[in-house]
């Protein structure tokens, strides 16, 4: 278990933490997901001891390690360009950890073997870094972060340098070695789909605060902020309030609270179809709302550019968030 | 799907860690800091401030009178123009051997290359030497320059010969050759292409190494001793009469005026330097 | 145009090469000639004399002190003006530049200024029976500060371009910030560093300028072998002159062998 506690990071010239509670819960895979500049790379660095916070306290597992260095926090650490060890094999990477702590040789060789198996990068042992592939690295990254035994694994932006294909290859394989080693991840993204994807918790961070924390589908559903709202995913402004563009329900007849508009273009994207709407009451040069309809709906309405219509969040759903 | 962090996801964010986060780990702390200032001061910053000391030491009548005795003035003129007159030419001839050395190809560049260095790892007083050997009295070419002006001007033109080559060379291999071709198809000839695309681009590296080539003429005395023949107000160069001046005299306070000079001449262009490189470093970034 | 081009690039490699020709190729070709036209006997009996030999051995002895010294401590700069967390840093990366923008004979007259008889320390060190200038210390410390840049100038920017992530790695894999050093931070830099002790060798054994002054150029005593060739030159030996010089012109061209086997700025190496 990690408790980060009213934490607060001062630098020169920025505010990067302000007053940062955290609970993240043992064995859980826990993501930190909010724009750049946000503070979620900062908290983690500060939980690794990589960072001093200004103040406040971070406790791993019942001990207060505010003050101990990086090295005696039993922490693995991933990080967004690797960080590999460009002069040593990939052997020596995952070792190096082993070596520090002066384990036998036998059992570091073992332990590298088995490791490197796991990450999928057995037979590969004598290579280099600079010949391996950017996943390849970050696997050999995670491998040496693990080696360690840590209580805690750290992973900033993990897979922020990955071409977008080997990017969900990797999240969907880090989400099956979680359910294998279970150690407490802590994994830092400004990608809400990575987010959703693979953590169990996710904190949503917005300017040096958490702005909601919980189970992905509960802050899906139930975002506590429009900020929230609009990071987790895409959002219409309809009548003052945040509406996701699925949930917005178009009719070419009238009905109880429902917006006049016109359609403005009617995109077709294989099963989905996008219609962008213009509502009556729009000041002029406003951006147009967008709807996000199945093809079924589409074909019944028989929408062209031109035509109005109808459009209103389900009845009984109260748009997410009513505008401050 | 459209999200509020799309705009951001492709931004640059490499190196974002190292520039404005300082992590506890590998940072230095105080003590290497407070050996580095220790060292600096000893070795460099207090035999200078011995130097200023003394310059000013008689007050600034006999600093003044010294820096404007007529020898002192025709080596500092003469030191000032000549090593200009060098770092122009090194502009000109040292453009030329980076161009040819990165866009031509021909048996041997690799050696030509590795020679360019060679004023730099060769001694000074072996470099005037040398020049002696083939520009001297005994030149087999018959060519005597020795005790001249021209004699400075080569020796000076033979130590600072890599600093513009090195400086423009790296730059010239980055260049994108797109850019010419993109000239070549608009029309401009290959002279055209080379003042109007090619030129611009290695201002500031031409700059920036005619201005050290410059910096190290001002203060050579090595290479310039024994060409020069040293002959007060016509090849003596100011660090020639710095030196005849110290060796001359137990308080050496004309010496230490002069020098103060001669630093303060050098220390201009070393901030021009660097003004420069940040200029230069700040666009690149844009 | 085709033919053009090729004329231009052609007259161009002539005026290029010509000029490299005048000013460096065939002077120092033809001090290596002027040196072995008598043959190598006479050069032997030339670069052996005592006072050559002793010229020689002070040579390297000086540079003896003056590398390992200039390579901690160049080592150390750098690493405090890339990693350091203080203020003036600017200012430090200026005085560390400045032995490039002093002349040599200025180095050499501001030591005096603070070590001779006359100079700041000078009654204290007379005092206490220490002789700096004109012996083997003053020509030290005039090395040292004139080669001082060269393994800071080299390392800095090898630094700045690993960065600090493989060093935080290092820390959260347990290693101490000195493990990290010794096992990180300076392999990741050693070319750089090796650069730099190639330059500041040529630099100690080349100086001239600074140890001039300092020196009081006592035969067999305190005269390194540039010095050595200046006096031969001024006693009309051109011939001894020429040998002293192409055993220093040996060692620079040594120099320029490695300097191009390590330049860190050359791409694709290990």
């Amino acid at each position: 278990m990690i408790t980060v506690e009213s934490v607060d990071k001062h630098y020169e010239d920025f505010h990067a933490l302000r007053g940062v509670d955290l609970e993240i819960a043992s064995g859980s895979l826990t993501a930190l997901l909010g724009p750049s500049g946000s503070g979620k790379s900062t908290l983690l660095r500060v939980i690794a001891g990589l960072e001093v916070p200004s103040s406040g306290r971070v406790i791993l597992d019942g001990e207060d390690v505010t003050n101990l260095a990086p090295q005696q926090r039993g922490i693995g650490f991933v990080f967004q360009h690797y960080a590999a060890f460009e002069h040593m094999s990939v052997r020596d990477n995952v070792a190096f950890g082993l070596k520090i702590r002066r384990r036998p040789k036998a059992e570091v060789k073992e332990k590298v073997d088995e490791l490197l198996r796991v990450v999928g990068l057995d037979g590969y042992q004598q290579r280099y870094p600079s010949q391996l592939s950017g996943g390849q690295r970050q696997r050999m990254a995670l491998a040496r972060a693990l080696a360690i035994e840590p209580a805690v694994l750290l992973l900033d932006e993990p897979f922020g340098a990955l071409d977008a294909k080997v990017r969900a290859e990797l999240r969907t394989w880090l989400r099956r070695l979680h359910d294998e080693v279970h150690v407490t991840t802590v994994l830092v993204t400004h990608d809400q789909e990575e987010a959703l994807d693979v953590a169990d918790t996710i904190a949503v961070m917005d300017a040096g605060q958490i702005a909601q924390a919980g189970r992905p589908r509960d802050l899906y559903d139930a975002p506590a902020s429009e900020f929230v709202m609009s990071f987790l995913g895409p959002v219409a402004r309809l009548g003052g309030g945040l509406v996701r563009p699925h949930d917005l329900d178009l009719s070419l007849e009238h009905r109880e609270g429902a917006t006049e508009a016109q359609v403005q273009r009617v995109v077709h994207l294989g099963f989905e179809v996008r219609v962008e709407l213009l509502p009556a009451d729009a000041p002029a040069g406003a951006e147009p709302v967008v709807a996000q309809i199945t093809r079924a709906e589409a074909e019944t309405l028989e929408l062209q550019a031109g035509d109005i219509v109808w459009v209103r969040a389900p009845l009984g759903q109260v748009p997410g968030v009513v505008a401050a | 799907m459209a999200t509020v962090a799309s705009s951001e996801r492709g931004a640059p964010v490499r190196r974002r860690a190292g520039v404005h986060r300082r992590a506890r780990a590998g940072g230095t702390g105080a003590l290497p800091m407070g050996v580095v200032t220790v060292w600096l001061s000893v070795i460099v910053l207090l035999p200078l401030a011995a130097l200023t000391a003394k310059s000013l030491g008689d007050g600034t009548g006999s600093f003044w009178h010294a820096v404007s005795s007529r020898a002192a003035v025709d080596a500092l003129a003469f030191t000032l123009v000549v090593s200009l007159i060098a770092a122009a030419i090194n502009a000109v001839t040292g453009t030329l051997v980076a161009w040819v050395l990165v866009r031509d190809d021909f048996r041997g560049k690799g050696v030509v290359n590795a020679l360019i260095d060679l004023p730099f790892a060769l001694p000074t007083i072996v470099a005037g030497l040398t020049l002696i050997a083939l520009y001297g009295q005994d030149s087999p070419v018959g060519i005597d320059v020795t005790y001249t002006r021209t004699a400075v001007l080569l020796a000076l033109l033979f130590v600072t010969l890599p600093f513009v080559v090195r400086s423009v060379q790296p730059v010239l291999i980055e260049l994108d050759r797109e850019m010419e071709e993109a000239s070549t198809s608009l029309g401009a000839t290959p002279g055209q292409t080379f003042r109007r695309i090619v030129l611009p681009n290695l201002r500031p590296a031409i700059l920036s190494g005619a201005a050290l080539s410059f910096a190290r003429a001002v203060g050579e005395f090595g290479s310039v001793v024994l060409i020069s023949g040293n002959v007060p107000f016509r090849t003596e160069v100011s660090s020639v009469y710095i030196f005849k001046l110290q060796e001359s005299s137990d308080s050496p306070v004309a010496a230490a005026a002069v020098s103060v000079v001669l630093l303060a001449v050098s220390l201009t262009v070393l901030v021009g330097i660097r003004v420069l490189e940040r200029r230069g470093g700040d666009r690149g970034h844009a | 145009m085709r033919e053009q081009s090729r004329t231009t690039r052609l007259g161009l490699r002539v005026l290029a090469l010509g000029y490299l020709a005048l000013l460096l190729g065939i002077p120092v070709g033809l001090v290596l000639y002027r040196t072995f036209e008598h043959g190598a006997g006479a050069v032997w009996s030339s670069v052996t004399t005592p006072a050559a030999i002793h010229a020689f051995q002070l040579t390297l002895e000086i540079a003896a002190i003056a590398v390992p010294l200039n390579t901690v401590l160049g080592v150390l700069t750098a690493l405090v003006l890339v990693r350091g967390r203080v203020r003036g840093k600017p200012v430090l990366e200026a005085i560390v530049d400045l032995p490039f923008a002093i002349s040599p004979v200025v180095v050499g007259l501001s030591l005096v200024l603070v070590y001779g008889r006359t100079g700041w320390l000078g009654p204290w060190l007379t005092d206490h029976g220490i002789q700096i200038i004109f012996s083997l210390p003053g020509m030290v410390i005039a090395t040292v500060f004139v080669s001082l840049p060269f393994v800071a100038r080299e390392v800095t920017p090898v630094l700045r371009e690993i960065g600090d992530e493989q060093e935080q790695a290092a820390a959260t894999l347990g290693a101490s910030s000195w493990q990290a050093f010794w096992r990180i931070t300076l392999p990741a830099i050693r070319w750089g560093v090796a650069y730099g002790v190639v330059l500041t060798v040529a630099r100690c054994i080349g100086e001239f300028g600074a140890v001039s002054v300092v020196s009081g150029k006592v035969a067999g005593e305190s005269e390194t072998l540039t010095l050595l060739v200046e006096k031969r030159f001024g006693n009309f030996d051109l011939a001894g002159a020429y040998a002293a010089s192409a055993l220093l012109a040996l060692i620079a061209l040594a120099t320029l062998l490695l300097m191009t086997r390590l330049n860190p700025r050359k791409e694709g190496r290990p």
